[in-house]
């Protein structure tokens, strides 16, 4: 009785939805709002919170990357930097926030690190962050997401969040990548 | 006392899969975190009664809905109000229990599920739980007591899911001072 239960159609077994099924931004913003003091009943400071809330995005992205890579480009992957980072400014951004990120730049000092600026992530909307913990930025949930992309893209990077021009997520990648990525051309 | 315009049903929008995916990172969190799956309902069940007592404010002020006259309108307004404003399923209100004190919702396209399969060894989560907590929180800050929970569920084999509401009783004693 048991086994038969358990061997029914499974997810693979179902065509792939279109991903065009909205929610409302409220009740996203208070199951995030739950996420947060869950976790931060569970850490002793700020930077422990952001490593958690990131955690959660890696769980996200890495989920999404597939679904992404298959509905979007025909299961082509990207093999070089720029495409890879215009694929998270725009198709990531889009599937996700419903909109490009504003801005994808590069630091003039360093070829390893870009910048993805985003002025008014939705998902912090309805965030007010209280005095004590300036420095937290809840998009460390989009860099999370960001980082298990590139990294399941094996273009392995870190990604952090940051107050700047509104919310500026960093990544750095790899050595390798750009030495990588320059053998290529 | 004349009602301001509610600021209507629609609201911001947001990608059900962003939404769909958040939730699944925090149940498998949640599953990290506890070892039995009655902790993890449980705790559901918490967050979702959290959510639910704040959801209702914003339900109240875009939906301008008058007080319901009985249980069966409650069910309505759920389903087709509150589900739709905010989930966008209207999920269907079935097996009325001969009083009148108890149905159900038949979650047909539950966003919160897409993707998820149930790994055999948490045989006893409810993994959409988290809404079962939001109907009684919401319901509990408009003076009503209910019991929620879960009877069938696709995820666990059944052929549907429902979620059962049961009408306990009216909280008179919590009506703030000034109301009627």
């Amino acid at each position: 009785m048991e086994i038969s239960k358990r061997s029914r159609i499974t997810i693979l077994d179902k065509p792939l939805s279109r991903g065009k099924q909205e929610v409302s931004l409220s009740a996203f913003s208070l199951l995030f709002s739950e996420m947060i003091q869950y976790s931060q009943n569970r850490v002793k400071s700020v930077a422990e919170l952001q490593t958690k809330l990131s955690d959660f995005g890696y769980s996200v992205g890495s989920r999404l990357v597939d679904l992404l890579f298959v509905r979007e480009k025909g299961g082509k992957r990207e093999i070089k930097v720029l495409n890879i980072l215009l694929f998270v400014k725009v198709n990531l951004w889009k599937a996700l926030f419903g909109k490009e990120a504003d801005k994808l730049e590069q630091a003039s000092d360093d070829e390893k690190i870009y910048y993805i600026i985003e002025k008014e992530p939705i998902i912090s909307t309805f965030i007010c962050v209280p005095k004590d913990k300036g420095s937290l930025n809840c998009a460390a949930f989009a860099a999370g997401i960001v980082e298990a992309v590139l990294n399941s893209s094996n273009f392995p990077a870190k990604v952090s969040s940051h107050w700047h021009k509104g919310t500026t997520l960093m990544i750095k990648f790899d050595e390798s990548v750009i030495t990588r990525d320059k053998s290529l051309t | 006392m004349s009602k301001q315009p509610g600021r209507g049903l629609e609201s911001r929008k947001l990608v059900g899969e962003l939404f769909t995916l958040t939730y699944g990172a925090l149940v498998s969190q949640l599953i990290k975190d506890y070892d039995n799956d009655d902790e993890i309902n449980k705790q559901l069940d918490k967050m979702g009664y959290n959510i639910g007592i704040r959801l209702v404010e914003d339900f109240m002020a875009r939906s301008n809905v008058d007080k319901c006259q009985d249980f069966r309108e409650t069910a309505e307004v759920l389903s087709k109000m509150a589900f739709k404003m905010y989930l966008n399923i209207s999920p269907t209100i079935a097996n009325w229990s001969p009083a009148n004190d108890e149905f159900s919702f038949i979650l047909d396209n539950n966003p919160l599920v897409e993707f998820v399969e149930l790994p055999d060894d948490h045989p006893d989560l409810n993994y959409s739980n988290i809404l079962c907590g939001a109907i009684r929180g919401a319901l509990e800050m408009l003076q009503l007591e209910v019991e929620t929970w879960f009877s069938k569920d696709v995820l666990k084999g059944d052929n549907i899911t429902e979620l059962r509401v049961k009408y306990i009783k009216r909280l008179t004693d919590a009506l703030p001072a000034g109301e009627d």
